[in-house]
């Protein structure tokens, strides 16, 4: 198996194109049999939230996501990973978060996105901060039990 | 040596400041030591840190446990657990 996969890792303030993601990963290749990508968007709460604001950790932000992406790699046969993450101010059905995985087979595919989520959710830098509709703040999001929970299933059994 | 402490959401809204760097006195060996010692520098502090298991602590940038030695530490963060994704 070629290990030689190297995870594409952005942290920006734009928007992106999936499309144009999915192309930059299978363009002129004949190889790649599933692609699997997963989009995170901003959701308004039935109508409460203006926009959510994403402060980050600068250097940390790309360091984590890529050691990451790095044991995805490790532990699935990719063949190509993006991983995208906007920061600052983000309006409803705005584009969050973005990751791509390409592999040879689905179940390769589907499993390494799922995990690049989890642990994303509960160990990239990142915190969100929420306007709402009436102009007020909102307060810092909470992070969520269930998110731990969800990276915790990853953990390879140790010994 | 100074060390530089740097504070993020709402842990940077509650001490105030973005970042800082510091003099750290002796005696000072491990991240609950220091968030111990920073508690007891003002209101702010207190404010802050006043749930310090919550606390998120990374060191040169990768995530740490509280009971890490923090010694040649360059840059030590505080935060929130994360909320990204």
């Amino acid at each position: 198996m070629a290990g030689a996969v190297v995870p594409a890792i952005r942290i920006q303030r734009e928007d992106f194109d999936v499309a144009a993601e999915i192309a930059g990963l299978t363009g002129g290749r004949t190889d790649i049999g599933a692609v699997v990508t997963f989009s995170g968007l901003c959701r308004d709460e039935q109508g409460a939230l203006s926009a959510l604001e994403l402060e980050h950790y600068p250097g940390m932000a790309e360091a984590e996501i890529g050691r990451i992406a790095a044991e995805a790699v490790e532990r699935w046969p990719l063949q190509g990973l993006t991983v995208i993450h906007r920061h600052g101010k983000i309006m409803p059905g705005e584009n969050i978060v973005l990751v791509v995985a390409a592999s040879s087979h689905r179940q390769a595919a589907f499993e390494a996105a799922n995990f690049l989520m989890d642990y994303l959710k509960s160990r990239a830098p990142f915190w969100k901060k929420e306007h709402l509709a009436d102009g007020s703040e909102g307060g810092w999001v909470e992070a969520k039990e269930a998110d731990d929970q969800a990276a915790d299933r990853w953990k390879k059994p140790s010994g | 040596m100074s060390t530089k402490l740097i504070y993020f959401a709402w842990v940077r809204e509650r001490i105030g400041k973005p970042e800082e760097d510091v003099d750290l006195p002796s005696g000072i060996e491990t991240v609950a030591d220091l968030l111990r010692w920073l508690k007891s520098r003002g209101e702010e502090y207190e404010n802050a840190l006043q749930h310090p298991d919550v606390i998120r602590v990374a060191i040169n940038q990768e995530h740490v446990g509280h009971r890490e030695k923090i010694a040649g530490a360059r840059e030590i963060a505080l935060f929130p657990p994360m909320t990204g994704g």
